[in-house]
């Protein structure tokens, strides 16, 4: 047999243990495990020692329960039952979009201006639904919390599971593309009546930019253009720019005390996704850390072959259909043996999107954890999940 | 376990709107509903708006542009065409057709006018997408809109996901606040009579897991709350139970005897009977066994909705090569038409 280049192994246990290790990124594409791994993560660093708050976009309703989330009020609570011997500790939230932003605004204006903004109805629009706002609140709300665990010392591992965005890497570029978007030009340009006041608005706008506004105001009703220009005028006074405040969060994610975890089902549709991830993470210098595979079949006799499982199976039926007493055959036998062929063919396709990855993608370091027979959604389930993650 | 006939989400249906949560194989049971209905003849246009290309990869073919594509053409007659809706595109092709604006359509899309309409204002976005939907099922072949034969017997839409399904269908409600007028707003309530109409149905993808199933039961309860017409419950990815039940019991009864017999059996047919390999082969049943279980609850769930259900096989080779064609059929053989 030809020896293939194994993977090299996420050391997961010296990541969470290593003190330069302030962020960790759990991403990837949909239904892939995000959030589990996240939380598996945390409850493995604070039972070694680590004071962890995980922030969870998503969580399962009974995941989230086990972890304490009952209450959505936007502020990390202590999740009970995690061991503290070891002077660790692990703080748990789910992210409230609309309320990280509502906290944005009334946290940098004065109170009639955020009432203002607040019941202004394009951001009630841009607020709970904008493309790019969950992704861009998940960002806001990772510098709250490690500006909140410099500035008083409550936590010293911060870890963030993504949104689920309808591919890994919108939740890189969303915020970017929100503050380039209000630091836009034709934004500008809107705002320039409500900066130099009334008279300068006919020389500020060219022509084209007219035709533009025009053009929306036919479409979308004048309303819509005129709500526009007090959001964003509101907003503008206060916030300095959002560009800034996104750039300073790409930052932030570029430093070494940063890991990006990529998480990926071993199927193809989610391996492409994480290969397109690790590459984008590498062309803009972020730290990967390595890539967690969930869910892969493990066989629990791996030393029967797929193919001669089924062999045997069928000897066994043959004979039975000879002896003609069912009672003696060996029919539990032989449904065990099919049983076990169908895993190993599924073991196989999981392994080979796995190969093909790693081919693609050598020296990038890889933990795989197996499929477990139901659900995760308790700390035991988690503990198990965080110690397979942890063997590699 | 029945289920309600298949009819009331197929008959005299011409929107099929396909959802559910990520990652549950939306795309391909879009894909293979589309040419299942294409393969019994009928002329059908797949269509997709999140610019993800999912068609494309699942139909070999080059990336799709603002044009329809012919992807599959059967002998009796039916045909399947792709599209990939951009909102940009929309917005633009939506501008020239009722304002002829010539040259400032350029000066629009420098000022970033376009960008801001279609990124920023989530409702306008979502009308523009759901718009060339609405165009596509309304078109005719006649000069005029209403005029000849309907061009597409079928249109079926490979939709967001299940967390963002009924803000999409639900643009008349969206653009409600921003566009209080204009032809954005009057083009929203058209939609959006379309969208509730009994011609258009929902279906909604799961797989037989907690989140998936979670997220469909609000989902249909949202839609159905929402006005919206939910056709089936489409189970993806489902595991033929492998090894009779009543066989799982019993290797899990008596452990001792079961696991002796076992070795046995194997060792008859000249299979090395390590301790390891015996009890490797019982937990294997144990963990199905569990699986089963679980699955079965799940599946109670779906069956609780009321709805008609439809499942697709998990196929060991996945849907490469062939695969959708397999699951056409499957669905074709459940009495989709």
């Amino acid at each position: 047999m030809v020896s293939r280049p194994a993977p090299a192994r996420l050391d997961v246990d010296t990541l969470l243990a290593d003190p330069g290790t302030g962020i960790i990124v759990c991403c990837g594409s949909g239904g892939v495990g995000k959030t589990t791994t996240a939380a598996a993560l945390g409850v493995r660093a604070a039972e070694a020692g680590r004071r962890v708050v995980v922030l969870t976009i998503d969580p399962a309703r009974r995941l989230a329960q086990s972890l304490g989330l009952t209450e959505l009020d936007n502020v990390p609570r202590p999740v009970a039952g995690v061991g503290t011997a070891s002077g660790g500790s692990l703080d748990a939230m789910m992210l409230d979009m609309k309320r990280t932003f509502d906290e944005v605004v009334e946290a940098h204006s004065t109170p009639d201006k955020a009432e203002q903004i607040l019941a202004n109805p394009f951001y009630q629009a841009v607020s709970s639904s904008f493309a790019g706002t969950q992704e861009y609140m998940a960002m806001e709300k990772l510098s709250q919390l490690r500006a909140q665990a410099e500035r008083e010392g409550t936590w010293d591992l911060v870890i963030v599971d993504t949104p689920p965005s309808r591919s890994a890497l919108d939740f890189l570029d969303a915020p970017k593309r929100l503050g380039s978007f209000l630091d836009g030009r034709f934004i500008r340009l809107l705002t320039a009546p409500a900066r130099a006041g009334g008279r300068a608005y006919l020389k500020v706008f060219s022509v084209s930019a007219t035709i533009a506004a025009a053009t929306i105001s036919k479409v979308l009703g004048g309303a819509f253009l005129s709500d526009v220009q007090t959001f964003v005028a509101a907003l503008d006074t206060m916030f300095g720019g959002f560009r800034e405040r996104a750039d300073l969060t790409y930052a932030l994610l570029k430093e070494p005390a940063t890991a990006f975890v990529v998480v990926a089902a071993p199927e193809r549709d989610a391996l492409r996704e994480a290969a397109y991830f690790v590459e984008r993470l590498e062309s803009e210098g972020m730290p990967l850390a390595g890539v967690v595979v969930n869910r892969m079949m493990a066989l629990a006799a791996p030393a029967l072959s797929g193919g001669r499982a089924t062999a045997a199976a069928e000897q066994l039926e043959d004979a039975s259909q000879g002896d003609g007493d069912p009672a003696a055959s060996g029919e539990l036998t032989s449904a065990l043996l099919r049983l076990h062929a169908d895993l190993a063919s599924v073991a196989e396709r999981h392994e080979g999107h796995v190969r093909r990855f790693v081919a693609g993608h050598p020296g990038v370091p890889m933990s795989t954890v197996p499929a477990s027979a139901t659900d995760i959604h308790d700390l035991e389930g988690l503990r198990t999940v965080g110690a397979a993650l942890a063997r590699g | 376990m029945s289920t309600p006939p298949l009819s009331r989400a197929f008959d005299g249906v011409r929107l099929h709107v396909v959802t559910g949560k990520g990652g549950v194989g939306k795309t391909t049971v879009a894909a293979s509903l589309a040419l299942a209905l294409a393969a019994q003849g009928k002329r059908v246009l797949l269509v997709e708006v999140e610019g993800r290309q999912g068609i494309s990869q699942t139909f070999d073919v080059p990336p799709l542009g603002t044009d329809e594509v012919r992807l599959v053409t059967h002998a009796g007659g039916g045909e399947l065409w792709g599209l990939s809706v951009d909102a940009k595109a929309a917005l633009m092709e939506y501008l020239q057709t009722f304002y002829k604006l010539g040259r400032a359509g350029g000066a629009l899309e420098k000022m970033g006018v376009v960008d801001f309409a279609t990124t920023i204002a989530p409702g306008v976005r979502d009308v523009l997408l759901t718009g060339k939907v609405y165009e596509a099922v309304g078109r005719t072949s006649g000069s005029r809109r209403g005029q000849g034969a309907k061009v597409w017997d079928a249109v079926v839409l490979d939709a967001p996901p299940t967390g963002r399904i009924t803000r999409f269908l639900n643009v008349n409600a969206q653009v409600a606040d921003l566009a209080r007028i204009g032809p954005i707003h009057s083009q929203a309530e058209s939609i959006t009579r379309m969208l509730r109409h009994r011609e258009s149905v929902v279906h909604v993808v799961t797989l037989l897991e907690e989140m998936p199933v979670q997220e469909t039961v609000d989902a249909v309860a949202e839609l159905s709350a929402a006005g919206f017409g939910v056709g089936t419950v489409i189970v993806n990815l489902v595991r033929e139970p492998l090894v009779d039940e009543a066989l799982l019991a019993r290797a899990g009864s008596g452990p001792a005897q079961v696991a002796e017999q076992v070795r046995a059996d194997l060792t008859s047919v000249g299979v090395r009977a390590t301790r390891a390999t015996v009890a490797g082969l019982l937990s294997q049943a144990h963990d199905h066994a569990e699986r089963v279980a679980l699955e079965r609850d799940l599946t109670a769930e779906v069956t609780a909705q009321g709805l008609p259900t439809l499942s697709l096989p998990a196929l060991t080779t996945g849907v490469e090569d062939g695969g959708i064609s397999v699951l056409a059929d499957e669905l074709t053989a459940q009495g989709v038409r």
